[in-house]
Parts: C-alpha cells; structure tokens; sequence
C-alpha cells in the first residue's frame, strides 16, 4: 500500500529571506512525513528542531552516501555512486569515522586557528583592496566572497594559488545541481588528481602545512596513504570554498538590506561574532544535504522509520522552528543563538566551522570598517541566486561605495 | 555542580571552548574536550549549561 505524497524535494527557494512556504505547513502539520523524491523514490523529512538533532546525533542513521539506498536529491545521483569506492570522511559512519575525524581534528582547534587570524586579516584586507581598485559597481562575490575561503584554504593545505581557478571551475561543477552527474563526477575526479599529485610532491620533504603535517602523523601512525589523504584534501577544499564564500555574499546582502542590523556591528564590533550566529542560522544554506540512511528501525517525532528508508533532516527548518527560537523568521544580529543547526550537529558536525566563524567575522568587520559606504547596486529582487544549487548563495552580487 | 566529559563521544567541534574557554580546552593532538575547571561556581555555571546545550555530540553532561 502506497501514500502519495504531497510534495517533492528538494524545494527551491522563492524568497532569499525565508525557507518555501511548504517548510512551514510540513512542521506545524506533519513534521515527520514522506515526500517524493527527484528519481521518483521518496524518503523522510524530519523537520523540527529536536528531531533534527536526534536523527543527525544516532548511529542507527548512517551517513554512508555512496550506499544504493542512499537517499538521492538529484535525479540520475544513484547510478554514479561508486560503492567500492574508500569513503571520504564526510560518508563514514562508526567505527572508520571516529579516528579519521580525530586524525585531523588537530588542525581544527580553536587554538590552531586562532594563529591563522593575521593571516586572514592579511587575505581579506588584499581582497578588499582589490574591490576598491576594481571598477564601481564591483562584484562582490568574485572580489571578496569567493577569493577569501579559496585562499584560506589553499594556505592551510599549501596549495598554490595559481591553480585557484583550475579549483574554482571544478568545484563549481560539482556543487551545482543541474550538473549531469557524469560531468560531476569526472569533475571531482580532476580536482582529486590533482590533489593526489599536489600530496605526492610534499612526500619527500613533508613541509609545515596541513597535508605535510598529516604525512608526517599518519607515517608515523603507520596508516599513512596517498589516496586517502588526497581525498580529504579534496574534502576539505571543496567543503570549505563554496559553503564560506555564499556566506559571506547572503551576510553582506542582508546587512546591506537591513541597515539597522548593520549600524549595531559597525557601532560595535563586539557583536559581531553573534552577527555571525544569526546569519548562519537565517539562512541555513545546506538544508536538504543533511540525508541519512536508517539502518536500523527507530521512532523519530512519534513516526518509526524503518531500516532501507532515506531521512532528509531539514536543517533550515529547524533553525526556524518556533520551539527552539523565539520569533525565528526575524534577524536579529543580538540574539544570541549559538544551538542552530547551520553546521549540522552530531559526530558529522562541519569540522571547519570555527575556520568559517573567523573569517567571516574578520570579513564583516573589516568590509564595513574600511567600506563605510557600501551599498547594493541592484535591487534585491534581481539579484541571482543560487536556486539551483545544493548550497545557497548567490552567483554575483554587484555592490558600489 | 560537576561538568562530566564523554572524550569518546566528542566529536572536537570546539563549541565548549567557544562558549567559555575558562572551563574548556581541546587536545592539541585529536582536539577532544579538555576540563578545566571541572566544578565551576558563579558565572561559570550557566556558560557550564550553555555548553551542554551547543555540544553537537551530546558528550558533556552535568552531575548537580
């Protein structure tokens, strides 16, 4: 016996402002129910904020997105996953997932961090140079929003520069939805190639970056190997470029739209670490992509799901439930919020999360620092948007000062 | 109040240090929770609870 199911995900966004109207009705009415997917199979949406947190946090819902009974978002995903395949850290589940994470978890510390932030000042402070040096209007996102992560990143890895746009080209196939899954799969198999190279070179003399240094421990750990290190250099590229940089293009629009949120960071730049929180609980750019596999039966919001069943664990919808945030569809750079979903949560919570809170705080506060009179030189309701993406963001976003 | 630290469970997202780094460190080695004050007292007590509340892991927890 079959129910049909009242709606199809993913659901792009109409309004950059606020999750489909669907979000809504679906958590007050139904929080956990079926939905029809893009291949025409179905899976579960969780869409309240404890559930969320309780499917993303229990290990009878795994992560393993090469697996067939994977949920697919994208039609035609499932035939190119390649199950044989090592799986990236982002696709373990325990016991692999533990140690792999811990294995470079090093390199993620506060601490760790916090001795990259001259750097940072230094990458933002050039980008923002170049804005200005650029025609008026500029384009925000190819001056400051998609430079900024790439360089960060290839600085952390030691990646050179100059192969930042055979990287920017490759990854944005990869990310974006309407890619035929061949072309993003031979996409992220050119950006791995490379990676794989870049590691091999660091093998006789590992220098004093993150993929020397993880030679370095996993020689000594014994488990050291090319392909797998490559991969998660691959991972931590793509996953911190593209995810950073829409951040950073949504937080400036919506500063530059909402100039009494600005005037409070800018009065103070105290407030703007709380900026950040509530930014990325606004917009919550990776929503549908927080899936999971049950493999074993477990009741979730009072609806088992059973083992073989996709889960979707909307993300967005819970950092807008009304159980978890007062008034939750108003921004409010004061709120205060740090128990948001933006990052996900449980053991796949994004590693580089405390990389992204830096530099996007170093980028409010130097942009509007050094930009005083910056401002949106097209109207919201132009702007493109990143509908067709799995991440959210915005294509360009032409800005003048 | 004692804070009770799972380090098989945390994940080292850092949200603890974040949340108050007088009461929480990583390990430098696999960035897993350290304790520093395991029986916080005054102000330190709430940032004990908020921290509870951010870990993505579940894996503090409080004894009253």
């Amino acid at each position: 016996m079959t129910t049909a199911e009242k709606h199809e995900f993913p659901m792009a966004r109409t309004c950059p402002f606020a999750p489909p109207p669907a979000y809504e009705e679906i958590r007050e009415g139904e929080p956990v129910s079926r939905v029809r997917l893009p291949d025409g199979g179905w899976a579960w949406v969780v869409s309240r904020h404890e559930d969320v947190r309780t499917v993303l946090n229990d290990r009878r819902f795994s992560a393993d997105r090469q697996h067939p009974d994977f949920p697919a978002l994208v039609e035609g995903e499932a035939a190119s996953r390649r199950p044989d395949e090592e799986r990236m850290l982002i696709a373990m589940d325990a016991p692999e997932h533990g140690p792999a994470r811990k294995a470079v978890l090093g390199e993620f510390t506060v601490r760790r961090l916090e001795a990259l932030r001259p750097r940072i000042q230094e990458i933002v402070d050039g980008q923002v140079d170049a804005l200005l040096a650029g025609p008026r209007p500029g384009d925000l996102v190819d001056s400051l929003s998609l430079p900024v992560p790439s360089l960060v990143i290839c600085e952390m890895l030691g990646v050179p520069y100059a192969d930042h746009e055979f990287f920017q080209e490759h990854t944005v196939k990869v990310i974006k939805q309407s890619t035929p899954p061949e072309v993003r799969w031979a996409a992220a198999k050119a950006v791995q190639g490379y990676m794989a190279d870049l590691v091999a070179e660091k093998e006789e003399n590992p220098p004093d970056d993150l993929l020397g240094r993880q030679i370095v421990k996993l020689r000594a750990d014994g488990t050291y190997r090319r392909t797998s290190l490559a991969g998660m250099g691959f991972l931590l590229l793509v996953a911190g470029h593209e995810t950073t940089a829409n951040m950073i293009s949504l937080s400036t629009m919506a500063f530059l739209h909402n100039p009494e949120q600005l005037a409070m960071i800018k009065a103070d730049p105290g407030n703007t670490l709380n900026a950040v929180e509530e930014m990325l609980r606004y917009f919550t750019i990776i929503d549908v992509a927080t899936a999971r596999l049950c493999v074993e039966d477990m009741e979730v919001g009072g609806q088992l799901i059973r083992a073989g069943e996709g889960v979707l664990a909307l993300g967005y919808s819970a950092n807008r439930d009304p159980r978890a945030f007062e008034n939750p569809d108003e921004l409010d750079i004061e709120r205060g919020a740090r128990h948001h979903v933006a990052f996900g949560f449980g053991p796949h919570q994004c590693l580089g999360q405390n990389l992204a809170r830096m530099e996007l705080q170093i980028v409010f506060d130097t942009l509007f620092g050094r930009v005083p009179t910056l401002e949106l030189a097209m109207d919201v309701d132009e702007l493109p948007f990143k509908d067709d993406a799995n991440i959210y963001g915005l294509y360009q976003l032409p800005v003048t000062w | 109040m004692k804070i009770i630290a799972d380090t098989g469970r945390c994940v080292g997202a850092g949200q603890c240090v974040l949340t108050e780094p007088a009461l929480f460190d990583q390990s430098e080695d696999d960035g897993t929770i350290i304790v520093l004050n395991e029986t916080p007292e005054g102000e330190l007590v709430e940032k004990a609870r908020e921290a509870v509340h951010v870990c993505p892991s579940q894996a503090l927890s409080l004894e009253e």
